[in-house]
Parts: structure tokens; sequence; C-alpha cells
């Protein structure tokens, strides 16, 4: 064996570790949104890839508490979907098109938060129901582009036929006004978005959090 | 599927409790949520003089409770008030929100000012 060899051979450890690297779960890397922490964070309407037409702003209309409690300032989700539709960009689509620099500008966000919705609806069965909700999410800064996170929440309940004390928390006008099964849906969205929050991999407390800054 | 509906709605407090956060929340929800999905599920059920009112509940049970209104929410009624042409209830719930939140001065200070010109 030359000494060429054996000057090579110290190599393989490295290449076996970075192999390994790829298999292995790695923690969270945070670098870059610790770097441009967002206070304010603008949701734009989510793109729907699924068939159920009302995905959309059944998701975005539970986007708010969990990113809110979450510390972060969130912008009025309702009064930026008119805003966009007002100024030639009515559906998600094209929303999602904006460039960073004018939202920027006309909003004054430090982040958007891009949503996909890849699984929204219920399958029902005899006795048991089954709906799920999955969302691709990634958040934005608007100064430099860079992706700050991104992950992937879902939820899903399967609710057997029978009596529950749920039933008894029920918000009445909610009842009257829309059919069960997209009330159903709605709140299992809100389940997957608070996972945004909740997860251990998920966004990191915001400035209105006590723990803004901890970790 | 009627025996099912009990099950079918969770209040968004009892939605965090389910999902593990029990801790106490930042800031009063009320009708908030479920009253902006109503608007987009069921817009004829739900005009603007009716979310008016019930975010004006809100508004005034948040101060019983002492505990404040979340982001957005003085935006919304503010946008509401506008859509009704109530231009000084709307402009009130717009300085209102940049007041709490200067985060969102940049988007207060756009409505505002295309009141002016309309």
């Amino acid at each position: 064996m030359s000494s060429r060899y054996l000057f090579q051979f110290p190599c393989a450890p490295l290449f076996l570790l970075a192999l390994s690297a790829c298999v292995t779960p790695q923690p969270y890397d945070y670098s870059a949104y610790r770097e441009h922490f967002p206070r304010s964070i603008l949701v734009l309407p989510p793109l729907n890839e699924t068939t159920d037409i009302q995905a959309t702003y059944s998701c975005l209309s539970t986007i708010t508490m969990p990113l809110a409690e979450r510390g972060y300032y969130v912008f009025p989700v309702a009064v930026v979907d008119q805003l966009f539709k007002e100024n030639g960009m009515p559906t998600p689509g094209e929303m999602h098109q904006a460039p960073l620099n004018k939202i920027r500008e006309i909003i004054g966000a430090d982040a958007v938060l891009y949503i996909t919705i890849k699984e929204y609806g219920s399958s029902y069965q005899v006795i048991n129901s089954a709906t799920t909700v999955t969302a691709e999410a990634k958040l934005v800064d608007t100064v430099s582009g860079t992706a700050l996170w991104q992950g992937t929440v879902s939820a899903q309940d399967n609710s057997a036929g029978t009596g529950s004390i749920i039933g008894d928390l029920v918000s009445a006008f909610l009842t009257q006004v829309i059919s069960e099964s997209t009330d159903h849906a709605y709140e299992i969205c809100r389940l997957a978005n608070i996972q945004l929050g909740t997860r251990s991999d998920g966004l990191l407390p915001g400035p209105y959090d006590p723990g803004y800054g901890t970790n | 599927m009627r025996h099912l509906r009990p099950l079918l709605l969770a209040t968004p407090a009892l939605a965090l409790l389910l999902s593990g956060c029990a801790a106490p929340t930042i800031y009063y929800w009320g009708q908030y949520e479920d009253t902006l999905f109503a608007s987009y599920a069921a817009p004829g059920e739900m005009p603007p003089e009716r979310q008016v009112e019930l975010l004006e509940e809100d508004r005034q049970k948040a101060r019983s409770e002492n505990t404040p209104l979340p982001p957005g929410f003085n935006a919304q009624l503010g946008y509401l008030y506008y859509q009704l042409g109530m231009t000084d209830e709307a402009r009130q719930s717009f300085e209102i929100e940049k007041a709490l939140f200067p985060e969102s001065a940049v988007l207060m200070d756009r409505l505002l000012a295309s009141m002016v010109v309309k």
C-alpha cells in the first residue's frame, strides 16, 4: 500500500458521517429565521389543490389565532384579501405571485405566510366520519426573499357517532348558518393551523409572546 | 347524519385545549374567526351589519373581561364600518388598530388616506 492511499483513508469516516446526516432527523435550522426575525406576518389566502371550494377561506379564517397567540402581529386577513382583489388579483394564485417588495411597501409586512392546501374534506362511512386537512406552509422574509420557515401541518378527526360533551359547546350561530360538513372541515383546519405555533419545530415565539428571544 | 352534529363543532378555546395547548390565551377571540368564516361561507346570512353587531358584542365582552382584542380585529371592524358608509367609526377603528399594534401603521395609514379621497 502506498503512502498516497494511507493519506486518503482518513477521509472515509467523514464521508460516512455526511451520508448518515441525510438519514437522521436534524433539529430545525432556525438561523435564517433568527437573522430576519419578523414582528408582523401577512397571510395570503391559501392556494387550494383540493376540489372543495370552501378550503381556502375556511383555512384563512382560522389562521390568525395560532399566529397571534404565538406572539406575532397578523394583518387583518379579510381586509388584505379585499385589498388584493380590488387591485386586480382576484385569486389566491395571483396573490401568491405578488412581488415581495410591493407587499412590504403597500402593507408594511415583515414576512408573508404562503399556504397550499393539499387535503381538505370528509369521507363518510356508516358509523364514522373522517375529516382530514393537510397544508404546506412557508414563511418568507419580505426584505431578502429568504424562506424563514417551512413545514407541513395536518389534522384528522375520526368522529364516532356517539353523544359527546363537545356538543354542549357548539357555537350557536354557525350551526344555523352553515352546513355541518363545512363546519367540521373548518374546525379541522383550525386544528391543523394551530400546529404552526404548538409543534416543537414550528414558528418561534414572536415579539408579543413572553418567551420571545429566549430560545 | 343528524346525530353527528354535536361532534361537528368545537369552540376555538376547545380546539386549543384539544391540541394540547391549554395555556391561557393572550387575546379575547370571541366570535371574530367564526364571523370571518361565516362571511365567506354564507355571505347572505352574514352581511356587514350582522358582522359589526357580533364584533361589537365581542368588544364589550373583551372590555368587561379586561382582555385585549387580537391583531386585525379593529381593522376588520373599521373595514366593515367603511363598507356601511360609517366613516367616523371606520376611522376610529383604524386608529385603534394602529395604536394597539404599530406594525399595522403602513396599512392603516393607507386605509385612512383612501377614505379621505373617497
